[in-house]
């Protein structure tokens, strides 16, 4: 095929999915961080520029420290536990266990049910009084709690649903990169005598470091975009004690109509985001595989 | 884990002792895992006054599922997650199996940097923009509508990716013979390349039925009527606490949203599993 064919048929190809990413991805993008540097209009009044006015208004906005506070948490409190349960599910399952494919299929299973069906679940386990939870303490004479309601709990309660949701997603990760390795190496691990504890963390976790990378990548968009739970749980109380900034941004956006200051805080979590990005190559860069 | 530390004495012995405590682990943490789901349906089955009492000669009844069905318009709600789902998952095969052919085999100015542009979406998905989403949404008229709902994500980044790599393994041979029996270059792509990326798409599909079945926050900006609520949405209004619906009925609610995804996945267990598999590496 002639050259300038290929470029006309390149970009003829292109051109649908450009049009609606362009549309949908970059243009927003942009028009985020023009819209933050405005004060929201009405139908009365033109929007208003205004600098960087919405930005000071963000750094003096207490809701908005605590929702990203709540992020750090949310991340620190899911991220690592998960991604432990993952792995140690995908060893389990990897090798000679009974009832296998039951097992498996019983981690995975949170994976395809929805934040909302799997929330609305969870809702009766929380539920001061009559919630399984406070049965099953009952049983031990111990007083029940209002879980979602305190706000020393609320957040590890979001947590531990967060983790049960994630872990089996996590896991086909680590199954998958488990079972691209060679099986050579467990064997002339055994015939030199390494222990399985001791071939787990030389061999086997080192080569999976590639894996856990783009997991944690992974886990970490995720800390930042999943907020469906909050609709039902706590709807980010009890005063604001849950809430994340996505959920804030909703709240904002289309409880309180200010399309303006959502966007400004739109624009915190862009960079957020930008900084995951940027972790994530300089991390590659490294090539972590082999030490 | 402990199979090696205890009684190096005995070595065969505390192996199958450490066997034993490793599968009990695993059964352990799966039975927490499908305990909810479990209950759930234990509560659905169940009159409402044995929903928070384990008895095993309680009464079975699917009176809470008819009474979830009548409160609720989840025949809708089915037809339109139907609809949204078929509808984005129809335009992106056709939109990344395009864009995809482009990156991989054709060479044009700005391959490479409307490539990275592409990925951006991987990092900035449309859950992020709904302020600015809402907004062109509503100047394209297409707030509360199915459309509306579907268009952010029809052209999908992820899909391309995972297309460009599987047609970037078609041997440039195949396409050649296609050539000179004198296939268009769009019939290459429909007669060599497709067929050969069967089972990417199959992953690719899968991922994309759940995702978007399960999806909620922009559906829940972008509409405000029965007529084009997808089943994740009704459902968050259904259960919400201050509709007063007892639990029994919700819990059969959400097993109603879910039954369809969920038996699918219990069918097509392996399917499902390699798929995400397939999916996840890169």
């Amino acid at each position: 095929m002639p050259s300038y064919r290929m470029q006309i048929y390149g970009w003829l190809l292109l051109l649908p999915a450009a049009v609606l990413l362009i549309a949908f991805t970059h243009y927003p993008t942009v028009a985020t961080l023009v819209q933050s540097l405005f004060l929201s209009g009405s139908v009365t009044r033109p929007a208003v520029f205004v600098g960087v006015e919405n930005y000071q208004f963000m750094l003096e906005d207490d809701v908005f420290w605590q929702a990203v506070r709540n992020n750090i948490w949310f991340a620190l409190g899911t991220i690592p536990i998960s991604i432990a349960l993952a792995l140690q599910m995908a060893l389990w399952v990897n090798r000679r266990l009974p009832a296998r494919g039951l097992v498996r299929m019983a981690y995975f299973t949170p994976t395809i049910l929805p934040m909302i069906a799997v929330a609305n679940i969870w809702l009766f386990f929380y539920t001061p009084g009559i919630g399984l939870i406070d049965q099953f303490l009952g049983l031990f004479g111990l007083p029940g709690h209002n879980w979602l309601g305190d706000p020393d709990t609320v957040l590890a309660c979001l947590i531990v649903l967060t983790i049960w949701k994630e872990a089996g997603f996590f896991m086909i990760f680590y199954l998958a990169a488990l079972q691209s390795l060679p099986p050579e190496l467990e064997e002339a691990g055994k015939l030199e005598g390494a222990g399985r504890w001791y071939f787990f963390w030389r061999i086997t976790f080192p080569l999976l470091m590639p894996t856990t990378l783009f997991v944690v990548i992974n886990a970490l968009i995720n800390s930042f975009k999943l907020v469906d739970h909050l609709f039902i749980l706590t709807k980010g109380g009890p005063n604001n004690a849950s809430t994340l900034l996505l959920y804030y941004i909703y709240e904002v956006a289309f409880s309180f109509f200010d399309p303006s200051y959502a966007a400004t805080l739109t624009v915190a979590l862009l960079a957020f985001l930008a900084l995951v990005a940027i972790g994530q190559f300089v991390l590659l860069d490294k090539r972590i595989h082999y030490r | 884990m402990t199979a090696t530390t205890i009684a190096p004495a005995a070595p065969e012995h505390a192996g199958r002792i450490g066997r034993v405590v490793e599968t009990g682990a695993a059964w352990l943490l799966a039975f927490l895992w499908v305990l909810p789901l479990l209950y759930a349906v234990w509560a659905a089955f169940h009159p409402p006054a044995y929903a928070t009492r384990l008895d095993l000669l309680a009464p079975l009844t699917l009176e809470n599922f008819a009474t979830a069905w009548s409160q609720a318009p989840f025949a809708r709600y089915f037809l339109n997650t139907f609809l949204l789902v078929t509808s984005i998952l129809g335009a992106q095969l056709v939109l990344c199996t395009l864009a995809a052919y482009a990156f991989a085999r054709f060479r044009f100015v700005g391959r490479d940097i409307a490539f990275a542009l592409v990925l951006v979406q991987l990092m900035i998905m449309p859950e992020v923009l709904i302020v600015e989403n809402y907004r062109t949404m509503s100047q394209l008229g297409l707030v509360d509508t199915i459309l509306g709902i579907g268009l952010p994500y029809m052209a999908s980044a992820f899909g391309i990716f995972l297309l460009r790599q599987a047609f970037k393994t078609v041997p440039t041979e195949l396409e050649e013979a296609a050539r000179v029996e004198g296939c268009s270059f769009l019939q290459v792509l429909l007669k060599v390349y497709v067929p050969l990326a069967k089972p990417t798409y199959l992953a690719y599909g899968l991922v994309s039925v759940s995702t978007h079945w399960n999806n909620f926050l922009w559906p829940l900006v972008v509409t405000n009527s029965v007529e084009t609520r997808p089943l994740t949405v009704g459902l968050a209004i259904f259960g919400a606490p201050e509709s007063g619906v007892n639990w029994s009925v919700i819990s059969a609610a959400t097993l109603l949203a879910v039954a369809p995804l969920l038996i699918a996945f219990l069918l097509f267990q392996r399917q499902f599993v390699q798929s995400f598999m397939r999916a996840g590496i890169k």
